[in-house]
């Protein structure tokens, strides 16, 4: 035993967490990120009307958000509108990516650029394209919630299922076809194939598609401001209307609660993959 | 062994398998006997993993039929048919832990819980891994993963189990103890095994018979030893281990001893041999390196082999190989010939004290039972 601590070796040349110019940059990234969102969260907490100067420590503004029913209603939609889009495109996602993984067809370069499409249009045509076609098919307004939250459940998904399709189909590309070969010699029919064998491999991807889904719809607003009615604010669409008259540490604190189950949300999502991970291993 | 039970298990009728235009596999027609260890061996995209896949099912042929124990699995798809496969990469699930990877062939076929947990555990047992069970396969080394490869295709009972490339991933001491192993395991389970390999000393290590394929289509069909003895053409002697082949015409055939006319060496070759060939027909002699006997030019007595061999070369070593076990002399036996001779000698003394060395002139000889008639 030797009474010597061990010194550290210095940084080898490819050490770059290391280095003392590489852990400033990793700061400033950090600082440029997050600053903003800190700045916001401390001033929810902020005593005063204007957002400008700190005048001490408050949780009234998040009292106020709660009994903001308007709030709350269009907080409800946008949490029901996201979890429906979430199942639905996830479900459509993956099937879509199966079958750009499986089958070889006829213009099947053509149909995977045409997936795409919805991540690469700009958002405005999308919305606009939405409106007309949402009146020009007549979709039946004022229906009783949640069935009114339709169009802009369907629109949501129109964007949202390519992106679960492209991360899915990412996932499937460095599948070894000699896993679902060995199932069915082993007697696996095709269902089984697909139950035992696909799906495990595909879930990272699922479960990376249905997150970024999620938050997709959680915030998205200009598509959402196109399909939405008078009785079928979302929360976004409703912070917007709020911001036009002032900026008041109301909407601090709604936007304070959607970071943290948006973080809730994600941390869970990494929790179960890593208990997977674990289980593995374990 | 196939000569107690000589009942094919498997026939192969006039199976074809087309790509587009090219005929992986052409008009291949094979008998496979219960209880035997076969194999088809071939350069890289002969068309061997093509027929093995085929017997799999997953592969379906163009043209011909498989019987499978006399019942035609030409419309039988993979998963009922009574064969199983271990794959080149094992294809271990990986979400699932070795004794579910072993007792999955048995669960999706709706065998009980607790009859395929005890027949899962067996399996595990005939391939030595039953403390492993709990494990998950990317805690397995290679070798380990293997063996649940082959327990995974062993628990389904098969009658034939086919085994694609299985030791290629392996490294090379590990790949030597996996053959004895796979031999062993065959005789124990007593299921015909059908390996495909495009390593020849593999095959030859392992099977009972030996099918060598080229190009779709099947060239040979022997036991090791008579492959390695007496291939029937030079792609097969070039194929399996290595070879010496000298062309000429045959200019006598007699009782049983042939004599050729090479154009490369000062006098004819004598081979014997029983082979129907025509005189004046152009023919190949292949001689193996370890046959040919190598000595100074001009030193010493005769030994007994060069007092019988009747086929003597001169020449000059040009090249000299050293594999510890053997030295390989690249001799070049006349003023621009094509190639040179290869011939084996084992190093019975230490290297340092070889006999001859490089410029040296030497003289080769071989007896008229080491050589083979080819004519094709």
């Amino acid at each position: 035993m030797s009474i010597f601590r061990p010194r550290r070796p210095p940084p080898g040349p490819l050490d770059y967490t290391r280095q003392t110019w590489m852990r400033l940059v990793l700061l400033g990234t950090f600082v440029f990120l997050y600053a903003p969102i800190a700045t916001l969260v401390a001033f929810s907490f902020n005593d005063s009307k204007r957002n400008i100067v700190w005048r001490g420590f408050t949780t009234k503004y998040y009292e106020k958000a709660l009994a903001n029913e308007g709030l709350i209603e269009a907080f409800m939609n946008s949490m029901t509108i996201a979890v429906l889009s979430t199942v639905i495109s996830t479900i459509l996602g993956a099937l879509t990516a199966y079958l750009l993984w499986r089958f070889k067809f006829p213009l099947k370069p053509v149909y995977e650029g045409a997936i795409t499409l919805p991540i690469v249009i700009p958002e405005i045509c999308l919305g606009v394209a939405m409106l007309v076609f949402f009146s020009r098919i007549g979709w039946p307004t004022g229906l009783p919630w949640p069935f009114n939250l339709g169009q802009i459940t369907i629109a949501h998904v129109s964007f949202s299922f390519a992106f679960v399709a492209v991360v899915v189909r990412a996932r499937m590309a460095n599948f070894n076809p000699e896993l679902e070969a060995a199932a069915r010699d082993l007697g696996a029919g095709e269902w089984a194939v697909v139950r035992d064998i696909i799906i495990p491999h595909m879930r990272p991807g699922l479960v990376a598609g249905a997150l970024l889904a999620f938050t997709l719809s959680l915030d998205d607003f200009v598509i959402t401001f196109f399909t939405s009615g008078p009785d079928t604010v979302t929360f976004p669409v409703k912070v917007y209307s709020m911001v036009r008259f002032s900026v008041t540490p109301e909407v601090n604190a709604a936007s304070t609660v959607l970071i943290v189950i948006t973080v809730a949300v994600t941390v869970l999502a990494l929790w179960i993959q890593n208990r997977q991970g674990a289980d593995k291993s374990g | 062994m196939s000569e107690n039970d000589p009942k094919p298990i498997i026939r192969i009728n006039g199976l074809s398998k087309h790509f587009g235009a090219v005929a992986a596999v052409d008009d291949v027609s094979l008998d496979i006997m219960a209880g035997e260890f076969f194999a088809l061996l071939g350069p890289s995209g002969c068309g061997k993993s093509t027929l093995l896949r085929m017997l799999a099912g997953l592969e379906s042929p163009s043209a011909g039929a498989i019987l499978i124990d006399g019942e035609d699995m030409s419309r039988v798809p993979a998963n009922r048919r009574p064969v199983n496969m271990v794959f080149q990469s094992y294809a271990v699930f990986p979400h699932m832990s070795v004794l579910d990877n072993v007792g999955y062939g048995l669960k999706v076929t709706g065998v009980p819980a607790a009859e395929v947990r005890a027949r899962a555990t067996e399996a595990l047992e005939l391939v030595k891994l039953d403390d492993l069970g709990a494990r998950m396969p990317d805690q397995l080394s290679g070798g380990q993963r293997q063996r649940v490869a082959l327990a995974r295709a062993l628990v389904k009972r098969p009658k034939v189990l086919l085994l694609d490339e299985p030791l290629s991933a392996l490294d090379a001491k590990l790949r030597e103890a996996m053959r004895l192993e796979l031999v062993n395991l065959q005789e124990t389970v007593g299921i015909t095994f059908i390996i495909v390999t495009h390593d020849q000393e593999e095959a030859l290590a392992m099977a009972d018979r030996i099918a060598v394929m080229d190009q779709g289509v099947v060239r040979q069909v022997a036991p090791p030893a008579e492959l390695y003895e007496f291939p029937a053409s030079r792609f097969v002697a070039d194929f399996i281990g290595s070879v010496n082949i000298f062309e000429g015409r045959v200019s006598e055939a007699r009782d049983g001893v042939i004599t050729i006319d090479a154009p490369a060496l000062p006098r004819p070759l004598v081979v014997e041999q029983d082979k129907q060939v025509a005189t004046g027909a152009k023919a190949w002699v292949a001689v193996r390196p370890e046959k040919i006997d190598i000595v100074k030019a001009g030193a010493g007595p005769l030994t007994e082999t060069q007092e019988e061999a009747v086929n003597t070369v001169p020449g000059v070593v040009e090249e000299i190989t050293y594999l510890g076990d053997l030295s390989i002399y690249h001799v070049r036996i006349a003023e621009g010939a094509e190639g040179l001779v290869k011939i084996a000698e084992p190093n019975f003394d230490r290297a340092t004290n070889r006999p001859f060395t490089w410029e040296d002139a030497v003289m080769l000889s071989w007896t008229a039972d080491a050589g083979v008639v080819l004519d094709s």
